[in-house]
């Protein structure tokens, strides 16, 4: 009973962060506030599922330790490649104030700043 | 419970999928697509592992790491290039 409602609320938390950093890189504006989605909440809502599994197939027999290998694996990976995708984004120059990435996500008419 | 939990969670983490082809599609700049593909393999380790729970198999954990090592390599490769301009100089 107290198994069953360990991995329930663990499922839950982990599928509603899942959901929340994918709602966080459709809606957010600009490529510099999309990546803090999935790279933070979605990792953490993984990390939530994989251990309420770690929870439920200890608590039927054997201890079972797999979760816990994907779960320090996506841990340890995750900073890397968001580093690695912000750097790409710097070199493209998505800032949010660059004309070129606007949040409509359409090019503007001209690229020359307005003349005073 | 378990199972009521599961079901709300698999919808949830569907929905996810959903957004998260939105903006694979969407995405004005490569990089855009870059995050999405990444997060697209994120949610697919969640959904692999709660459809592990609800079939009581231990089988498709070897499917979530594979996945979440090909997803890694994926997203480190297509950055490198979108920087780079090239993967292996």
């Amino acid at each position: 009973m107290l198994f069953e409602l360990i991995v329930s609320f663990l499922i839950l938390f982990g599928a509603a962060f899942v959901l929340l950093g994918s709602l966080g890189l459709a809606k957010l504006p600009s490529f510099f506030m999309r990546l803090h989605g999935p790279t933070k909440a979605s990792t953490l809502g993984v990390g939530s599922i994989l251990l309420a599994s770690a929870v439920y197939f200890s608590s039927r027999g054997s201890l079972s330790v797999h979760e816990i290998l994907i779960l320090v694996f996506l841990f340890l990976t995750a900073p890397i490649s968001a580093l690695l995708m912000a750097r790409a984004g710097m070199h493209r120059e998505l800032s949010g104030d660059n004309p070129r990435h606007d949040s409509a996500g359409k090019p503007p008419e001209n690229n020359e700043p307005p003349s005073p | 419970m378990i199972h009521v939990s599961l079901g709300i969670a698999l919808v949830l983490i569907v929905i996810a999928m959903g957004l998260a082809t939105y903006r694979l599609f969407k995405g004005p700049d490569p990089a855009d697509r870059v995050l999405a593909l990444d997060t697209m393999s994120i949610n697919g380790i969640a959904l692999l592992i709660a459809l592990g729970i609800w079939f009581e198999t231990s089988i498709n954990f070897e499917a979530a790491l594979l996945i979440a090592v090909l997803g890694f390599i994926t997203t480190v490769a297509l950055s490198k290039y979108l920087i780079r301009g090239d993967i292996v100089e």
